[in-house]
């Protein structure tokens, strides 16, 4: 085992705090079939960014800023799930088409924004095109760790409205005819998903951070039946791929840390789709040749 | 604000003779399609009520409006004699089958324990009493055998008789049911029949959309045909009468009631 240094370390332990808040907010993501509205606000942080970075210059601020840049993400995702919602509530468009355009529109407005900003002769700009693929190597032990406590908040928060996020991801009419604000429940859960995305950007980048988000949640419903335990196995599933994915990263300088952990993540899919007790292959495969075992030569005299 | 809207709940006294449910010009529209016009409509206070009418007569809309499920471009609805909004604890629903996903990790308890979601209050967990009420709710409609299944490895008659005792557990006053008795299996036909005389027993309103004419007597004590707007309503001898039908599902109405 290499020397790890105390700031890897952090990473490490961030990214792994990343990932169990990814998976936990995930899992209500998946069932309540949010996963692309979700990659449309992962995108639209980009132009959030640059105009993050341009506000920190404006402000006299030397260099990049993290909480600057991140705020912007914030805004410009916020935007574009906002803008989502107000095309799929007053237009008669399907949302599936309302979020390609809307990725699109912003994703490229930030691509734009970005070159300009990397046009301008200020320290820093460079670093900008980290954030769409992620790289852990930037990040100081202080991030790494601010990053983390907000990823525990957003786990937690996940544990304190469990019970309502089940209701409006199960049945959203019913929620609403018992009074339940449901639109608010979503628009909470929509903030979850913003703040992993936003503290996910260093780490795994804004292209992939998707991956991370839905990945384990779809893995973890291999394995159980139960609401609760496909959320604790998703956690789990997000917290070893993010990481195991920081630790290769760190191993192999030249790769960037998102697409490492998501193979990894990807793996645990692989695996679960096969080996899952409740509804993988394999187990699919078992229980039927018992079923026609049973039903049909179990007929005895 | 669930608190804040519990404490509100009123329900009147019986002898004060309020009706569970009234609903005034009631005018509702799908972007350009008009669905309802102008609905007047008094429910009585005792007796099992059935809506009928033909396809895209306005059956299941009447009830999501009554429900605040769907936005009237006018009208209004009165539960026991205040705004719906203020009386969201005393109304029950139970949708049709095909409005959730079955595939969801719940099993049949958790569901019907969703019935006393209302009552447990936000980022409570559900207590010991709860799922003990939630319980005795699945043994009312005959699953309690099947409470840990995973929802969707019930068959379809248990999963209707799933989602009616999640609305049990809710111990409303009002019940809307948007066919409960549709392609179900005997069992399930029993089990909800006995439920609905139950709640009909203790004083609770039920209002079900209903399809089949020829049952609507057997099992209701008021019927309302509904074609776009209130054509007739009464009790199914005195409502079911050859003209209504006609002016409710046009001239094959008739052979409806074979």
């Amino acid at each position: 085992m290499p020397d790890i240094g105390f700031n890897t370390l952090v990473v490490l332990l961030g990214a792994t705090a990343l990932g169990i808040a990814a998976g936990t907010v995930g899992t209500f993501m998946v069932l309540r079939r949010r996963a692309l509205v979700s990659d449309a606000l992962s995108h639209a942080t980009l132009p959030g960014l640059a105009l993050g970075f341009l506000a920190g210059v404006a402000l006299g601020i030397e260099g990049r800023s993290l909480p600057m840049l991140l705020l912007g993400a914030a805004v410009t995702g916020v935007l574009a799930v906002l803008a989502i919602q107000a095309i799929a509530r007053w237009t008669r468009l399907p949302e599936d088409a309302a979020i390609g355009a809307v990725l699109s529109v912003f994703f490229g407005v930030g691509v734009v924004l970005l070159s300009v900003v990397q046009g301008l002769p200020t320290a820093g700009a460079a670093g900008l095109k980290t954030f769409l693929f992620g790289q852990t190597a930037a990040m100081s032990a202080a991030e790494a760790t601010a990053l983390a406590a907000l990823a525990v908040v957003a786990a937690a928060a996940v544990g304190v409205l469990f019970k309502e996020l089940r209701l409006v991801a199960f049945d959203e009419g019913f929620a609403r005819v018992q009074g339940w604000p449901a639109g608010r429940i979503d628009l909470m859960l929509m903030g979850l998903v913003t703040l992993v995305t936003v503290i996910g950007l260093q780490t795994v980048g804004l292209v992939l951070i998707i991956a991370l988000l839905i990945t384990p949640a779809a893995a973890a419903r291999f394995w159980t039946e139960r609401l609760e335990r496909m959320t604790g196995i998703a956690a789990g599933i997000g917290g070893l791929s993010g990481g195991i994915g920081a630790a290769l990263s760190a191993a192999l300088p030249d790769m960037p840390a998102g697409a490492v952990i998501v193979l990894v993540a990807t793996t645990f899919f692989l695996a679960s789709l096969l080996f899952g007790t409740a509804r993988g292959l394999i187990a699919l495969r078992i229980r039927r040749g018992r079923m026609r075992h049973t039903l049909l030569d179990g007929v005895g005299p | 604000m669930l608190q804040r809207l519990r404490d509100l709940d009123f329900m009147p006294p019986r002898e004060a003779g309020v009706s569970p449910l009234v609903v005034r010009d009631l005018t509702v529209a799908y972007h350009r399609t008009p669905v309802l016009r102008r609905v007047n409509w008094t429910a009585p206070s005792s007796g099992l009520i059935a809506v009928c009418g033909p396809n895209g007569a306005g059956k299941s809309t009447l009830i999501k409006a009554c429900l605040g499920l769907v936005r009237p471009l006018a009208g209004t609805v009165e539960v026991f004699g205040r705004p719906l909004a203020r009386q969201r604890r005393l109304v029950g629903y139970v949708p049709q089958r095909e409005s959730v996903d079955w595939e969801f990790p719940v099993s049949a308890l958790d569901v019907v324990a969703m019935g006393r979601y209302g009552l447990i209050g936000w980022g409570r967990r559900v207590s010991k009493a709860h799922r003990q009420a939630a319980m005795d709710a699945l043994d009312r409609v005959g699953l309690a055998d099947l409470a840990d299944r995973q929802i969707g490895q019930l068959s379809g008659g248990q999963q209707q008789r799933v989602f009616l005792a999640r609305a049990l557990a809710q111990e409303a006053q009002l019940y809307f049911m948007d066919e409960p008795l549709a392609g179900v299996d005997a069992a399930t036909e029993q089990a909800v029949l006995d439920v609905l005389r139950e709640l009909d027993a203790q004083g609770r309103t039920v209002i079900c959309v209903h399809h089949d004419l020829q049952t609507v007597a057997d099992t209701f004590d008021h019927v309302l045909l509904l074609n776009g707007g209130v054509v007739a309503e009464g009790s199914p001898a005195t409502t079911l009468t050859p003209d209504n039908l006609r002016a409710t599902y046009g001239a094959r109405g008739q052979g409806l009631m074979g």
